[in-house]
């Protein structure tokens, strides 16, 4: 999309002026360095990943049989449901795809020498860690078992009455307060810093992505706020606002939970909708097909996923007008994703394909992602949902879009970019052993679960009647593997850190044509100095 | 350099302002199940000094040439309407769930389905909250008189609407506290009618009271000639904020205390 008539000798010039690097505690303690703090964001994202997988780990081991007690109580049960959950999301998925990659590549993409405010940049950040603590504070204390929707009365001071519980919203808060001023600055920055002559209809998709993704935190995270503080509150501080006792009104809650809770699902996965496109271009040799489409469906996601929320609460006692109508609004969001998926498989008709290990990710990210859409819909019919809701059915469906598609861009954009992150060369046969490993063990977990949740399986309980055991054997083995695969994946890291193959500019050849790839790898530590120009 | 932008070096106020986040709502934990206070207190002093020295900062690079160019004055615009947008919609939660107790209201136990709830006695809306909503319409005209007078380099003008604004708000905080040591309700323990109205005007008042040590800063940088007619981002961001934190008013006034009156307390 974005050619560039940047001039390489000057180029060079400011590279030799500036690039001193700040002394280790400046640097990345105090960094106000965009990518500096998207390497930080990384790391705090795979360390969130490895504590939220071993929680899943211990969850499989529990299931693998039936009558287990690996978990000695269903509060244990419930404290490590509910922390493998929020630290998934909260403190792996989105640091890695909108604090990490956000921060490396929205400012490379657009040509902008930094975020547009790189001290709040840096607070968003260190905001993080503290709510990591918290987090860990509530598992550790067994007292966070509400399940990660935190639905009052399983969360309230009658059923839950430690402070582990108050430790895990106050996370949320110090959480969510780091998206909201990150995605503030991610906004100012793709408004206000694209290089001269980058429209806003010659911006990466990437880009759009993030633009998208930082509006619906900025509108729903405030109000998941509200909520956690009107809980905190009934907790502490003798409100009723969900204590039906007092006149409050339980399923208030479940609808400002979900009024966040569904944007924050397309939260997670724009930002991997955004990879993808740029990964199945790249390695397709074709431009993506249908830009404007595709920026317009992830517009659209966008703006319906703000009036589809009770689509999780078909069972909660709505009315049945409410029923039809979110039904009916769920199911027009399959049309964008559909609109997207049908433009990622056009890209890559007639083009000159290779299956390096990003391009690997990123269609096999398409084969799950599409597969949970389709159990989507048909979550989204209310007479069917009676049934599967919360069965392993709705079990499966979000780990295929999140734990397999998030997860999967993710892993897209990290072999994508290493090389021009790291300046090193990221070990190919390595990375695809890591590929096939993940993508059997997570599809023998996952997919067995539809059968579990059809069956009637329910989600949440430490244990099973002995019809569903086969099923949940399977499952656990494919956990194993997925588990394994994540061991390979620190050994991809460890390879390419310590490797001594240099990258090239454009590892990646023609297919790559955004702004990234006329940096060097690593890039500067201040890049664009000087402005590129696009035609 | 041959790009606009400002790239600050590396501060210590971000980590040390997110301590200090850590400590306060530990500090409140401790606070609520331990009456310790300690933290709490420590948290808070720690994010206002912070919040204190990295202010300083910002207003020394204002006034250094070069650093805020027209450009990064912009993005300062649009950081500071996003604000304000998601501030909208942390008060939309609030009022979400009034209307919800107002629209479809519990029973509570005695069959009545009507809000607010028959045991409550409200504000009569007439009286202190509509001088209160005069009071906060009032500094809003005399915000813009400073700002005119700004305009217009009028430096008595901008000192004097701007003192004046603030006296209105120190007025307005102390007028609601009045009222709240006057409430025919309790907070505690009180139900749902007392949760939703002290909260969601106490959030507000938490607002006037920020909104008020912006204005506060504003006035001593316009009394040390800090704001030009062409440049005054600062002032401008502390008059938007007021103004917005004008409207929530507006809406806690209407939706609040005038449409869900009930039974008025007697005087
Ligand atoms: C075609 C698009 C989609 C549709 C129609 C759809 C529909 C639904 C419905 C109706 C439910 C509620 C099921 C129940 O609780 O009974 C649900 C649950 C869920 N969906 Fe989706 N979904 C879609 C895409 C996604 C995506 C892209 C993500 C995340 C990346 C996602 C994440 C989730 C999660 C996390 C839950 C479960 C929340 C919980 O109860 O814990 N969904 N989905
Ligand atoms: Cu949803």
């Amino acid at each position: 999309m974005a050619a560039t008539t940047h001039d390489n000798a000057h180029g060079h010039d400011d590279h030799h002026d500036h690039d001193h690097k700040p002394g280790f505690v400046a640097r990345w303690l105090f960094s106000t360095n965009h990518k500096d703090i998207g390497t930080l964001y990384l790391i705090f994202a795979v360390i969130g990943g490895v504590v939220g997988g071993a929680l899943s780990m211990i969850m499989r081991a529990q299931l693998q049989f039936p009558n287990s007690h690996i978990v000695t109580s269903g509060q244990e049960w419930n404290t490590i449901v509910t922390s493998h959950g929020l630290l998934m999301i909260f403190f792996s998925v989105m640091p890695a795809l909108i604090g990490g990659f956000g921060n490396w590549f929205i400012p490379l993409m657009i040509g902008a020498p930094d975020m547009a405010f790189p001290r709040l940049n840096n607070i968003s950040f260190w905001l993080l860690p503290p709510a990591f603590v918290l987090i860990c504070i509530g598992l550790v204390m067994g007292e966070s078992g509400s399940g990660w929707t935190l639905y009052p009365p399983l969360s309230n001071s009658t059923y839950e009455s430690g402070m582990g519980m108050d430790c895990t919203l106050f996370a949320l808060h110090l959480a969510g307060a780091s998206s909201l001023l990150g995605s503030m600055n991610f906004i100012t920055t793709i408004f206000n810093m694209r290089a001269p002559g980058m429209t806003l209809h010659k911006m990466p998709l990437f880009i759009w992505a993030e633009l998208v993704t930082a509006f619906l935190l900025v509108l729903s995270v405030p109000v998941l706020a509200g909520a956690i503080t009107m809980l905190i509150c009934d907790r502490n501080f003798g409100t009723a606002f969900f204590d039906p006792t007092g006149g409050g009104d339980p399923v208030l809650f479940q609808h400002l939970f979900w009024f966040f809770g569904h944007p924050e699902v397309y939260i997670m996965i724009l930002p991997g909708f955004g990879i993808v496109s740029h990964v199945i271009s790249t390695f397709s040799r074709k431009p993506i097909f249908g830009y404007l489409g595709m920026v317009y469906a992830m517009v659209g996601i966008g703006v319906v996923g703000f009036v589809v929320w009770a689509h999780h609460m078909y069972l909660s006692g709505i009315d049945i007008d409410t029923r039809a109508y979110f039904m009916g609004a769920t199911m027009v969001i399959a049309v964008p994703t559909g609109i997207k998926i049908f433009s990622w498989i056009a890209t890559m008709w007639g083009g000159s394909i290779s299956f390096e290990t990003p391009m690997l990710w990123a269609v096999g990210f398409l084969f799950v992602f599409t597969l949970g859409g389709v159990t989507g819909v048909v979550c989204a019919n209310a007479g069917i949902d009676y049934m599967i809701h919360n069965t392993y059915y709705v079990i499966a469906h979000f780990h295929y879009v999140l734990s397999l598609g998030a997860v999967f861009s993710i892993f897209c954009g990290i072999y994508y970019w290493f090389g021009k992150m790291s300046g090193r060369q990221y070990p190919e046969f390595w990375g695809r052993v890591h590929f096939w490993m993940t993508f059997v063990g997570v599809n023998l977990t996952f997919f067995p679960q539809h059968f579990l949740g059809l069956s009637g399986m329910p989600r949440r309980y430490p244990d099973y009647p002995n019809a569903f055991a086969g099923w949940n054997y399977v499952s656990s083995i494919g956990a194993y593997i997925s588990g394994v695969a994540m061991l390979v994946f620190l050994y991809v890291c460890y390879r390419t850190l310590t490797s001594k193959e240099k990258v090239a500019d454009n590892p990646w050849g023609e297919g790559a044509t955004t702004l990234e790839w006329t940096q060097t790898s690593p890039p500067a530590f201040h890049t664009y100095l000087e402005l590129p120009r696009i035609k | 350099m041959k790009h606009p932008y400002h790239l600050p070096d590396p501060s210590p106020w971000p980590i040390i302002a997110s301590l200090g986040g850590f400590l306060i709502v530990f500090g409140i934990i401790l606070a609520a199940h331990y009456h310790s206070y300690l933290m709490l207190i420590a948290g808070t002093l720690l994010t206002l000094g912070t919040a204190f020295m990295w202010w300083r900062d910002v207003i020394k690079e204002a006034r250094t040439p070069g650093a805020h160019s027209a450009i990064v004055r912009l993005g300062l615009r649009y950081g500071m309407v996003l604000f304000i947008g998601s501030e909208v919609m942390f008060f939309s939660g609030f009022f979400w769930a009034y209307f919800n107790f107002l629209l479809y209201p519990e029973t509570q136990g005695n069959g009545m389905l009507v809000w607010p709830p028959s045991n409550i006695f409200t504000f009569d809306p007439f009286h202190l909250p509509l001088l209160n909503t005069m009071i906060l319409l009032l500094s809003g005209c005399t915000v813009t008189w400073a700002h005119h007078g700004l305009l217009e380099g009028d430096k008595k003008a901008l000192v004097n609407g701007l003192g004046i604004t603030i006296l209105l708000g120190l007025c307005f905080t102390g007028f609601q506290a009045v009222e709240y040591a006057h409430a025919p309700f309790k907070f505690w323990g009180g139900g749902v009618y007392s949760s939703v109205f002290f909260l969601a005007t106490g959030f507000h008042g938490f607002h006037v009271i920020v909104g008020t040590l912006f204005l506060i800063v504003c006035y001593f940088r316009a009394r040390a000639n800090h704001f030009t007619p062409a440049r005054h981002f600062g002032f401008e961001a502390a008059a938007w904020y007021w103004h917005f934190v004008d409207v929530v008013w507006l809406f806690l006034f209407i939706c609040i205390y005038w449409y869900g009156a009930g039974n008025i307390a007697a005087e």
